[in-house]
């Protein structure tokens, strides 16, 4: 099997609102030097070894990610089963 | 006219969308289970707001892979009639019905009141009965109504006018503060703001009305033009 971690994320041109009320938030509790705050999101799929990259990427773009407003990128790892 | 009210999981608008059609316009609705695949018979189809699916994934996400849906595309293709309202909207999007994508409104918080929209064309299917550049109070209920779209997308939507409503005072960040947009073909329409919340004096206004008496009005027509 092998374990996917789609990193999802709003696209660097789209206003993050929950990362400014964030990065708000850890500036009033005295962090300086916050420049910037980006919320996403982590979704893990475990998967056939035959699953290729080019099929990770159609999943992502059918569905796991709307990419319209979202970017995302994905690390795949080699799991063991015992 | 017969409507069909799609029901999804998680949809809570649809007795709203029924009783608008039904009782405040008089015409005929029905509503479809996501599980059916037909829309035979019916002339026009009304995707009503809620959280189907729990809104997991994003709004809309889920529902466009429900059973329906493929109908709903084909029934699209064939330019008949298609509003959805909210979440409706939010589906119409997802399934690459319309343009674009709604995300979190920029103040983060959940929008629950009435506000004034701007009937930017009033030469759709959708809008006839109201005048050009009328403005009209409608209820908005959403957190997840902030219009977005690359910029050539929007060069798209005003050329094509595709563009049917903005909010005179933008309540969630809305690219172009559009509150509803057609498709290309003007036969789909999707609306953030709820008209099927404004059909009658005793829930605070009417300005929803004429967008449904439109779709009347433009459906009689289609039927005595094909007959």
């Amino acid at each position: 099997m092998k374990k996917v971690t789609v990193a999802v994320a709003l696209r660097e041109s789209i206003l993050d609102p929950q990362g400014v009320a964030v990065k708000g938030g850890l500036v009033q509790l005295g962090f300086v030097g916050v420049e910037e705050v980006r919320i996403g999101k982590r979704i893990e799929l475990l998967v056939a070894d035959e699953t290729t990259d080019a099929m990770i990427h159609e999943m992502c773009q059918k569905l796991l990610v709307n990419t319209v407003m979202e970017d995302y990128r994905f690390d795949v790892e080699e799991v063991t089963t015992a | 006219m017969k409507f069909a009210v799609i029901v999804f999981p998680g949809s809570n608008c649809d007795l709203d969308m029924y009783h608008a059609v039904k009782d405040a316009l008089g015409e005929e609705a029905e509503y479809v289970f996501h599980t059916e695949t037909s829309l035979e018979g019916y002339d026009g189809v009304l995707l009503p707001g809620g959280f189907s699916y729990g809104d997991y994934l994003r709004c809309g996400a889920i529902a466009q892979f429900s059973p329906i849906m493929e109908e709903v595309k084909r029934f699209a293709a064939e330019g008949k009639t298609v509003l959805g309202v909210c979440n409706g909207f939010q589906i119409l999007v997802e399934a690459g019905l319309l343009p674009g994508v709604l995300h979190r409104n920029t103040g983060l918080k959940f929008m629950c009141r009435t506000v004034e929209l701007k009937v930017e064309n009033n030469e759709t299917r959708f809008t006839s009965d109201y005048a050009a550049q009328e403005t009209i109070t409608i209820p908005i209920a959403h957190g997840e109504g902030n219009y977005y779209c690359d910029d050539a997308t929007y060069a798209m939507l005003q050329t094509n006018r595709q563009i049917a409503f903005t909010y005179t005072d933008n309540p969630n960040g809305s690219r172009g503060d559009i509150a509803g947009i057609t498709n290309k073909a003007g036969n789909v329409l999707g609306m953030m703001p709820h008209p099927e919340r404004a059909v009658e004096l005793l829930t605070g206004g009417t300005d929803g009305l004429k967008l449904f008496t439109s779709l009347v009005k433009q459906g009689a027509h289609h039927v005595k033009t094909t007959v």
